[in-house]
């Protein structure tokens, strides 16, 4: 078990190595510099104390090596665009409440999903499995922009019992987070249903039925038990989409949150804060990941049967 | 001789009777349609702006209502078909055709190449999708603006491809590069498991060269379920393209994209909400069908899913 972990661990190393490998190479090969999109051209004079300043006179190879000394010693360098906040205050102030709307974001779509896809699969080619299905399938279709459209169109401007946008209170973050987890859920519901009817059909659970075990205690012990542990390999893919998802969602709502960030930051050729929002969103799906095999490894006693 | 008739004639059948599944199937040919015959269908073209009207709600003269510059949102809705049929078509066919080859390859050799192949998958799959292409558009967009890149014929030659398609071929490289992924690795795992099958044995008993085997024999057997994924994953794309216009680093104005519409509607979503309702439900109509046909697909090809 420790001996996987580690190896799982190590293993992001590389990975994150060659993802700030790409970041800064397809950054610096853009021509021309970060500032010569501002209002009035610089003075040469100013332009090349600027370049200087920051270092971008040197080698590509160098700027490189000196971003990821700097990086490791937990420091992601100066903002060009806010002059004067460093790229660790910018990510102090937004990464929480991206954190936050994201949590919520896997909660809310476990919270509706795995119920609802349990119900499909019980009441299986029912009315009731038919409807949650299709459902499911709108929820995976609609993308977050027209839900959130829709969402804020019912809730706040007809109905006027939620704020439209911003964030900070209870009220404000409600219409995001479902705007966010809807997706997810959608997802879930249909790996759930899928997952336990194919456990159902299994030998022990006519065993457990026949010796007279009630419905309710095969589906909840016997069944579930086995049947959520594709649910949980999806879980890091889904805390992908919820990143991604994200930069929709933190735009329409107006949160300032990474992804507010990381755009406006790709737009103006931030260096610094691209690459340090960039790494850290990779960090982030490397961890679910990581966490989700540890998870699956831990809970799925035929995995380890396999590898030894 | 057709080796695979029986199976496809057999599917094809299947998914006839499947409602959702046609319903998904005659909503996709009748898009198609309509982003073919776009200049003949659409009331006026999509960026001629009538200052008159700006914002009208739909009427007789403009049926879905215009724009805030006053162009015509129907036309610009038909237009913007082409966009993201263009994207998720483009989107599917290298998902398909690299994600095979290169799985297959991967997947038949083993041993060091395998290992190889798939630690780079491994690394690209931990990138996510959406930075990468961001950053792809960024590189190549604000690239070509400057001095340097302006002396580059082969330079120039991309930004007069680029503008024909509107500012999206950054979008389909950007999707290109990270849609195979998936499907590599998903291909890799079944010819893993079909290199072991008899018949594949057999075929290399008679000497049949490594080549042949995989075209002949792994490669077909991949088509159905890697064909069902890519269909699944079309939604992915659109919503891709969709998404990066929204956020404003996807077509150039004025070409008319449908999450470009959108974003365009948030502006004005108080006084004129009609404007973002009917780009946002086409986006969810051609995601739904493509949802539909895939679900379909899926329970054609494999009947011991549904029983």
């Amino acid at each position: 078990m420790i001996g996987y972990v580690v190896r799982r661990m190590l293993w992001a190393v590389p990975v994150c190595f060659v993802i700030s490998v790409i970041t800064f190479g397809l950054m610096h090969s853009i021509p021309g510099n970060p500032f010569d999109k501002m209002d009035k051209p610089l003075p040469a004079q100013v332009l090349k104390q600027l370049m200087a300043h920051y270092q971008l006179d040197k080698p590509v190879y160098m700027q490189y090596l000196q971003y990821i000394g700097n990086a490791l010693q937990g420091n992601l360098g100066p903002s060009y665009q806010y002059m004067n906040r460093t790229v660790n205050e910018i990510i102090a102030g937004s990464f929480p409440k991206s954190i936050v709307l994201g949590i919520m974001g896997v909660a809310v779509a476990l919270i509706i999903g795995v119920p609802l896809g349990i119900v499909a699969a019980v009441r299986h080619n029912t009315a009731m499995d038919y409807l949650s299905m299709f459902i499911a399938l709108i929820g995976v279709s609609v993308p977050a922009m027209t839900m959130a459209w829709i969402l804020i169109w019912v809730f706040a401007l007809k109905l006027g019992i939620l704020p439209v946008a911003r964030w900070g209170s209870v009220q404000q973050a409600i219409l995001p987070v479902f705007t966010l987890g809807v997706g997810g859920a959608a997802i879930l519901a249909r790996l759930t249903r899928a997952s336990l009817l194919q456990v159902l059909r299994e030998d022990y659970i006519r065993a457990a039925r026949a010796k007279g075990v009630t419905e309710w205690i095969v589906i909840v012990r016997h069944a579930l038990r086995n049947a959520l542990i594709p649910v949980v390999t999806v879980l890091g893919p889904l805390t992908a989409g919820m990143l991604t998802g994200s930069l929709v969602v933190e735009r329409i709502f107006a949160i300032p949150g990474l992804g507010k960030y990381f755009v406006e930051s790709v737009n103006v050729r931030d260096y610094p804060v691209i690459m340090g929002t960039t790494l850290l969103y990779a960090l982030v799906l490397v961890a679910a990941n990581l966490l989700v095999d540890i998870t699956y490894y831990w809970i799925d006693p035929r995995i380890k049967m396999s590898k030894n | 001789m057709k080796p695979n008739s029986g199976l496809w004639r057999d599917a094809f059948k299947r998914l006839a009777k499947n409602k959702l599944a046609v319903s998904g199937a005659v909503i996709i040919f009748f898009l198609v349609l309509v982003a073919i015959m776009a200049p003949l269908i659409a009331p006026r073209h999509y960026s001629d702006a009538d200052f008159a009207a700006v914002y009208s709600p739909p009427g007789a003269l403009y049926p879905l209502g215009a724009d805030f510059l006053g162009r015509d949102l129907l036309s610009r809705l038909i237009y913007g078909t082409r966009i993201s049929l263009q994207v998720g078509v483009l989107g599917a066919l290298s998902a398909f055709s690299i994600g095979i080859l290169y799985g297959t390859i991967s997947g038949y050799f083993g041993g060091n190449l395998d290992n190889v192949m798939m630690r780079i998958v491994d690394i690209l799959y931990a990138f996510p999708d959406l930075l990468f292409v961001i950053l792809l558009m960024v590189t190549f967009k604000s690239g070509y603006g400057g001095e340097e890149a302006a002396k580059n014929p082969l330079v120039l030659g991309l930004v007069a491809i680029d503008k024909q398609l509107g500012g999206m071929m950054f979008i389909l490289i950007g999707i290109s590069v990270t849609s195979w992924v998936g499907m590599a690795r998903m291909s890799r795992g079944m010819a893993l498991s079909l290199r072991e099958r008899e018949f594949v044995q057999a075929a290399k008993a008679q000497g049949a060269h490594d080549f042949t085997i995989m075209a002949r024999h792994l490669m077909p057997n991949l088509v159905g379920p890697l064909l069902v994924s890519v269909t699944l994953a079309v939604p992915g794309y659109i919503g891709t393209e969709a998404f990066l216009s929204f956020i404003g680093l996807g077509v150039d104005p004025p070409t008319p994209s449908w999450g470009a519409m959108v974003a365009d509607g948030y502006q004005a979503m108080r006084s004129y909400p009609h404007l973002a309702i009917f780009p946002g439900l086409a986006l969810a109509i051609v995601m739904l069908s493509f949802n539909f046909l895939g679900d379909g697909l899926r329970d054609a090809l494999d009947p011991k899913i549904k029983q």
